[in-house]
């Protein structure tokens, strides 16, 4: 059934944890019949790739063609044992199960073709970079097409920090390959022996006769396509020319004009612009509606089909218009509130959702831990529900011709979108477009398939293309949340420092980042799956941002007790060399053992570990005890996930993660009554701006040994507890809730 | 009564405009005249996404009704680059890497061209303050804050 998705998420834990916490509530589009919970983390469809050689060529023209088999050995095992005999595997047959593609066209043009979509991450220049190094070209010259289901082969989705790791290995790969294949159409072209022939620039060159061809002249006349071998040779990173530097942004002179065109700006001909008119609460059903009015309007389009209401008008004016003068009655039901929230979480266990909880982490004897503790610890944390709030919003522009549907979206899933459209419209897939602009960002907020839906259902109506760009509202009321976290955790601690007891229990928010890095030989880790009143998923760092919270603001309190230095207290419980590395490399860049202590003034050290990525963070904050202002003045992080590809992108993404995570360490959280959102506006929703940002700092770890891990979100993870350890420091205030300060802090006062 | 279509002048051109007087000035920049660059943030005036300068000074397009700018001059993101040639805050912001996903930085730029317009050699504390208005999500901030620096410290932002 589930094929090349299965094999992803089985070799990857993080991803299948990441989909043990995405059941949803959501909201019902019953217009289309359509359950979109069901897509939130849902099953890839099969993909059968079953282009033939010719056609193959006949679509890309002639030239060499490398495929990457998607998933490798495992992926290879499965689909073999799945097809049964029933996929004829004919020479002229390419292989159904394709990560990525390269081409090297008959006029020399690089073309790399993947699923994979921009979101702000970089991955346009660092995948071209990746190429560009093995082929021997310039950056430039590699052309990417990007998230385009007509064109590309089938992805499960930017998102997990996987794109950097696999993709850019996969492509690596498909690259050094097509240099091969092209030096020996060389070889064959000059009757030479391929060694001793060079590529570089473009080209193949044989120094000893002083020959060259370009690689256009070399894919001229061929239909050559080739799936890559397991192991290829790669130029080791230490010899990496272009990817291992710094190189501007592909396309970047786009983003500081205002030429480039994000989904929300699409312009389609006789285009038409949509407003949703919204339920009243979640869950609430329509009881009667009364759009007489809107449909009277000239050249309005109304759709009124189940609990879905819809207008589609000719400008965003019109269409705002038109949708106050419908009247909708609703029902709803009484909801939970963020008030008593957690509470909440611990008391409703699991309710209504149909994945099985992981079983619990166990090592060792708690009893005998706890009996040898000196100190024992027993704490509670949360972690609040935030919203990603991407700057662009959920954005769609739909068009239908001759019964196919084309979709212009800002999605890190664009075929789960496509196969979502499909279903909704009862549509093969094929007969489903999806392209992918390079988007306004996502932070994991954008799986979903809503407003493709939407606007694709109210173009069916209209007959015409329709746009329709999510208010800021919408986006902060319709999309779904970073999972909120109520955490107990029970510790037990010898005098000179040793853990000897860790229980940890995360309530709802998830296991990513839920073990601990600390060598304890006593554990019990367990997470516990709650009724979320509110919809959710993934979220940048996701679970991890609260379970590290919990533990590191936990670790703080236990160094403290028995009167330890917090750096010094995690060194002689870590037998992690990768993590232990990074707290020293922040340490020293910090100053940490030369830090003064003043009144109002402290600091902070926290580290972790998650999806590959090693992190430690270190907090200098200021708290002015009369207005209760917290001020972070210095924050700093060590990362480091294997060799770098790009490290002023990879800075770029650290620093970018520490601002995220200001955010929702100090003042983020979305505040909910009766199944609304009650803080829907960047006013009362507060975001790090300008004035928030504490000098940043980013220290890079550069393990040329290790293979690259991704790095759009584990550097979030040690943000909150950095700042918080430090807010203790400066005023003996122990906080224990994320967002730490909403309104400040109030020491003494209350 | 008023009859008469209005005219905006925008990026030194003038155009009559079919749009409603009380559509917002950024619909009709995106929609109408096809000036896709300033973005829809909020449409609430707190993120400075579509920020355009009205006679020079920054102005959220998505609070300002299309009627009460008739005939003043409007400069949008795409107005900022001229004959080819980058502003020098533009330069800087890829010089500097100072930015993402790229969603905000029409808002920032147009922003940061207003302010050193102004105040062609800022402070820090100046070009924060200046700046609080625009969200970047993506957390750019320092990087666009060295960007702002580097172009006043050139020729203070001018060509
Ligand atoms: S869109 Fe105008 S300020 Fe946000
Ligand atoms: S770069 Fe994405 S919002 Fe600023």
């Amino acid at each position: 059934m589930r094929r090349g998705g299965e094999v992803e998420l089985a070799q990857d834990a993080a991803l299948k944890r990441t989909a043990t916490t995405a059941n949803a509530k959501s909201p019902e589009l019953a217009a289309v019949n359509f359950e979109l919970e069901r897509y939130e983390f849902g099953e890839p469809a099969v993909h059968h790739f079953e282009l033939q050689r010719r056609d193959f060529f006949k679509a890309m023209g002639g030239g060499v063609a490398i495929l990457v088999a998607a998933g490798r050995p495992l992926a290879a095992a499965v689909v073999a044992q799945e097809s049964g005999g029933r996929r004829r595997r004919g020479d002229e047959d390419l292989p159904e199960n394709i990560g990525a593609w390269l081409h090297v066209g008959e006029d020399g043009g690089i073309t790399v073709f993947t699923g994979k979509v921009e979101i702000g991450q970089n991955i346009r220049t660092s995948l071209a970079q990746a190429v560009a190094e093995e082929l021997r070209v310039s950056v430039a010259s590699i052309r990417m097409n990007m998230g385009d289901t007509a064109h590309v082969p089938f992805d499960m989705g930017t998102f997990g920090s996987r794109s950097t790791p696999t993709m850019g290995l996969q492509l690596r790969r498909a690259a050094a390959t097509a240099k091969d294949v092209l030096i020996d159409l060389a070889a064959k072209k000059w009757t030479v022996v391929r060694d001793g022939l060079v590529a570089d620039d473009g080209r193949v060159r044989d120094p000893r006769s002083g020959r060259a061809a370009t690689y256009a002249e070399l894919a001229a006349g061929q239909q050559f396509a080739e799936t890559i071998p397991e192991e290829d040779p790669l130029i080791a990173p230490a010899k990496w020319t272009v990817a291992g530097k710094s190189i501007a942004k592909v396309e970047g002179r786009d983003f500081v004009t205002g030429a480039h065109r994000y989904a929300s700006d699409m312009v389609l001909p006789g285009m038409l612009y949509a407003k949703i008119v919204r339920p009243s609460a979640f869950g609430a059903s329509l009881v009667s509606v009364d759009a007489k009015e809107a449909k009277a309007m000239d050249g309005v389009t109304c759709v009124v089909d189940g609990d879905f209401i819809g207008v589609a008008a000719p400008s965003e004016y019109l269409a705002g218009q038109a949708a106050k003068k419908i009247h909708a009655e609703w029902k709803s039901s009484p909801q939970p509130s963020s008030d008593g929230i957690f509470e909440y979480l611990k008391t409703h266990r699991g309710k209504g959702q149909d994945y099985d909880e992981p079983r619990p982490h166990i090592a060792g004897s708690l009893e005998a831990g706890l009996a040898a503790a000196e100190v024992k610890l027993r704490q509670n944390y949360t972690a609040a529900y935030i919203a990603h709030s991407p700057l662009e919003p959920r954005a769609a522009a739909a068009e239908w011709k001759d019964g196919a549907l084309t979709v212009w979206t800002g999605t890190q899933r664009p075929f789960a979108v496509r196969d979502a459209l499909a279903e909704a419209f009862h549509l093969s897939a094929d007969r489903v477009r999806v392209l992918v602009p390079d988007m306004g960002s996502g932070y994991g907020g954008k799986h979903t398939p809503e407003s493709a839906i939407e606007a694709a259902r109210l173009a069916k109506a209209a007959g015409k293309p329709v746009k329709l760009v999510w208010s800021r509202e919408e986006e902060f009321t319709w999309a779904y949340f970073r999972p909120a976290a109520l955490i107990e955790i029970s510790s037990g601690v010898s005098r000179d420092g040793r853990i000897t007891a860790w229980e940890f229990h995360n309530y709802n928010s998830g296991t990513s980042g839920i073990e601990t890095p600390y060598d304890i030989s006593n554990q019990r880790i367990e997470f516990h799956g709650s009724d979320s009143p509110l919809r959710q998923g993934s979220y940048r760092g996701l679970a991890a941002t609260a379970n590290h919270f919990a533990r590191e603001t936990h670790m703080d309190e236990l160094a403290r007790a028995v009167t330890m230095d917090a750096l010094e207290f995690r060194r002689r419980n870590l037998k992690d060399a990768r993590l232990l590395a990074v707290l020293e490399a922040a340490a020293k860049a910090f100053g940490w053992s030369e830090r003064k202590k003043e009144d109002g003034r402290g600091f902070g050290i926290a580290g972790g570990t998650e999806k590959g990525g090693y992190v430690a963070a270190c907090a200098d904050v200021r708290v002015d005890r009369a207005s209760g202002e917290v001020k972070v003045e210095r924050l700093l992080s060590a990362f480091e996930c294997g060799a770098i590809v790009n490290p002023e992108h990879l800075s770029n993404q650290v620093e970018g993660a520490m601002v995220m995570g200001l955010g929702g360490a100090l003042f983020e959280a979305i505040a909910f009554a009766d199944g609304r959102i009650t803080n829907p506006h960047f006013a009362q929703y507060r975001v790090p701006r300008f004035s928030d940002m504490p000098k940043t700092e980013s220290v890079l770890v550069d393990r040329k040994d290790l293979p690259s891990a991704g790095a759009g979100e584990t550097p979030i993870v040690g943000v909150a507890p950095a700042i918080g350890n430090a807010i203790f420091d400066a005023t003996g205030v122990r906080l224990r809730a994320m967002p730490l300060v909403p309104d400040g802090l109030h020491v003494g006062k209350s | 009564m008023r009859t008469a279509a209005i005219e905006l002048v925008v990026n030194g051109t003038r155009r009559a405009i079919a749009s409603e007087g009380e559509a917002s000035l950024l619909s009709v920049l995106r929609d109408e005249i096809g000036l896709t660059g300033a973005k829809y943030g909020c449409g609430e005036g707190q993120c400075g996404a579509c920020t355009v300068l009205i006679d020079g000074v920054p102005r959220r397009s998505c609070i300002t009704k299309v009627w009460s700018v008739a005939g003043k001059a409007i400069t949008t993101i795409e107005g900022i680059e001229r004959d080819g040639a980058l502003h020098p805050l533009q330069e800087a912001f890829l010089v500097e890497d100072a930015l993402q996903c790229g969603y905000c930085t029409s808002g920032m730029i147009v922003s940061g061209v207003g302010l050193l317009k102004t105040n062609p050699h800022p402070s820090d504390a100046e070009i924060l303050e200046f700046m609080e208005g625009n969200i970047c999500r993506c957390g750019t901030y320092p990087r666009i804050l060295a960007a702002i620096r580097r172009a006043a410290a050139g020729n203070g932002g001018v060509r």
